[in-house]
């Protein structure tokens, strides 16, 4: 699922600087994307609902209602998403849900976005022989179904959700470096590039402050796909038992624990797959809408 | 092609199956536990037989060695045997391929039949209706959990609607086309979407970008018709990196079954992987591994070749 944003963004091109009054078109251009505008405002709401949960929440989300016990009730005004099987208030269990969901999948995908641009830097810079070692890492990071080895891994891990945050992110970052390597390759030869070396720039400053700023925008498109991406996955690991435990609520914890209950309660099923899908499609149109304001040539 | 090119290529595979087999026999030696846990409960193996067990298997070597026996062994065909049934793990194995090749093959086809189309409207009608719906329509399939979506599905089609099956690949006693495949149907749909929405995104830019070449314009110039431009001339050179990337995909469309199978109780790999993680069934879940591994590091080199193959100029970069 992750894979497909990631390698339309190796079609990327190199472009130029996004910065000063290139900044107010990179805004227009963000802005003119209505599906990612609309997009910014969905996540924005999420972010603040996830953020705000204990204040908005009406329940405990582990509070358990006894006299409902194994009578999961349906969607009310009393409980807006209906009540589990443990008699706890789904709504309150979606909302904290989020917190888990959310903050794992940015953690995940900053994450892997660090460890991909730090590998793909080295390598576009040094190029040679470090450049060979590490993309041949990369291949060999590539060449393990993502999808088993996190689920073998968590599996035999049992782990917590910093755990978690890890195991996605070891296995998240290769797109990005490979991304990150061809844009620096690009700028190696660039005359920025070269006064900075005649001026006895180190590798280090050169890195960091002419050739990293130039990459900028790819990489923010990268990590923002990566969070749909991070997020899907850690509510499969979730989904199969093998993620978040409980009674921590995600949103891939909810749907695993609706499974048995499908057909007398259904809404504790379509609640928080809902609420995946709206998150993850309003990433990846945040991501679409950024790559055309940041990255206009790809 | 030149054959240093695909001799080189095939070398350079190599490393990589080292190098994953390593990581995964550190994986395994990660795991809490010893293969011998299963003995040290019982109370009738006395330690001198606890013993002789580490002893015949192999586990008091050190590791390197550990680690060119069991690589050795995993290509003989030896992958060990199942904790839980007791079978050669490559046995177990072997018995749920046909399920997966199955569920992945239709939902394989199911995909190309639908994208390929789509794709190729889109680009032609560039900016129409349909195109903006294709647009949507792939933005919400790649967005969409496999795990829900296949929930959601049953619940409609199986729970509130009863038309088709919500579990297994056949009804107990009824072994008909018919039957197998009506519960074929949901698993292949909701497996397939993913990949009709990426695979549609990619035959549309990839069209529209060959649909602005230069020998395009010649052929509209020479007054040919419209059809025979797209299908003929373009299509073709579209179709390339389309299939590299489609190609790529097959892995994917192979761990996706993971959850399909499990949520549609689809009795193939996917499912034995799971299975397998529930009961601690190592020698199993390393066996399946290696394979996906190997199976993905097949492919990729597959790509490459058919790559050089349909597009010459790749060999001389």
């Amino acid at each position: 699922m992750t894979d497909i944003p990631q390698t339309q963004l190796e079609f990327a091109e190199v472009d130029t600087v996004t910065q000063g009054s290139n900044a107010n078109r990179s805004l227009k251009r963000f802005l003119r994307h209505k599906p990612a505008t609309v997009s910014l405002v969905v996540l924005v709401i999420l972010a603040v609902i996830a953020l705000l949960a204990p204040v908005i929440s009406p329940y405990d989300p582990t509070a358990q209602d006894f006299m409902i016990m194994g009578n999961p009730q349906p969607p009310s005004a009393e409980h807006l998403m209906g009540t589990d099987a443990l008699g706890r208030d789904m709504f309150a269990r979606v909302l904290y849900g989020a917190r888990v969901s959310l903050a794992v999948g940015l953690l995940s995908a900053l994450m892997a976005s660090l460890i991909g641009t730090m590998i793909g830097a080295l390598a576009g810079y040094y190029g040679g022989l470090t450049d060979d070692l590490l993309m041949r890492f990369v291949d060999l990071m590539l060449s393990i179904p993502i999808l088993p080895m996190t689920i073998l891994l968590a599996g035999i891990l049992r782990p917590s959700i910093a755990l978690i945050v890890i195991i996605i992110g070891t296995f998240g970052w290769m797109g990005t470096a490979r991304l990150v390597r061809s844009r620096f390759l690009g700028l190696r030869e660039a005359e920025f590039v070269e006064a900075s070396h005649a001026l006895g720039g180190g590798a280090s400053r050169i890195i960091t402050k002419h050739m990293l700023p130039n990459a900028l925008g790819p990489i923010i498109v990268a990590t923002t796909l990566a969070v749909g991406g991070a997020i899907m996955l850690e509510s499969a690991l979730s989904f199969l038992g093998l993620g978040v435990q409980p009674p921590t609520p995600t949103w891939g914890n909810l749907l695993n624990e609706s499974r048995q209950w499908l057909s007398l309660a259904p809404w504790m099923a379509i609640f928080p797959g809902l609420f995946i899908l709206i998150t993850v499609l309003a990433v990846n149109f945040l991501g679409d809408g950024l790559r055309d304001a940041l990255d206009p040539k790809s | 092609m030149s054959f240093q090119y695909v001799i080189r290529r095939v070398l350079s595979a190599i490393p990589l199956l080292v190098g994953v087999s390593l990581i995964l026999f550190a994986v395994l030696h990660l795991a809490p536990g010893s293969p011998l846990d299963v003995y040290a409960e019982n109370p009738a193996v006395t330690p001198e037989a606890l013993e002789n067990i580490r002893v015949s298997l192999g586990l008091d070597r050190p590791l390197p060695e550990q680690y060119v026996r069991w690589f050795s062994s995993f290509f003989r065909g030896n992958w060990g045997y199942s904790i839980r049934t007791n079978n050669p793990a490559i046995e177990d194995a072997l018995s749920r391929l046909p399920a997966t090749i199955i569920l992945s093959g239709s939902a394989f086809l199911l995909a190309l039949i639908i994208a390929l189309p789509l794709g190729i409207i889109s680009a032609v009608k560039r900016y129409s209706w349909i195109d903006h719906a294709a647009t949507f329509f792939s933005f919400l399939g790649i967005s969409t959990p496999v795990f829900w979506l296949a929930l959601m599905v049953q619940l409609l089609f199986s729970v509130q609607l009863g038309w088709l099956p919500s579990a297994g690949m056949s009804s107990i006693g009824d072994d008909t086309i018919i039957n197998r495949i009506r519960h074929l149907i949901m698993p292949a749909s909701v497996l397939s979407l993913a990949f009709v929405a990426g695979w549609s995104r990619y035959v549309r830019s990839s069209m529209i970008e060959v649909l602005s070449l230069d020998y395009i314009r010649t052929a509209r110039s020479k007054g040919l018709r419209e059809q025979i431009i797209t299908y003929r001339h373009a299509l073709k050179n579209a179709l390339i990196p389309v299939v590299t990337v489609i190609a790529l995909d097959l892995a994917v469309l192979f761990s996706g079954a993971v959850i399909t199978e499990t949520v549609f109780a689809w009795p193939g790999l996917g499912r034995l992987f799971i299975e397998s993680m529930n009961g601690r069934d190592y020698p199993v879940l390393l066996g399946l591994m290696m394979f996906g591994s190997f199976g993905l590091i097949f492919i990729n080199l597959l790509t490459d070749l058919m790559y050089a193959f349909l597009d010459p100029r790749v060999r001389y970069e």
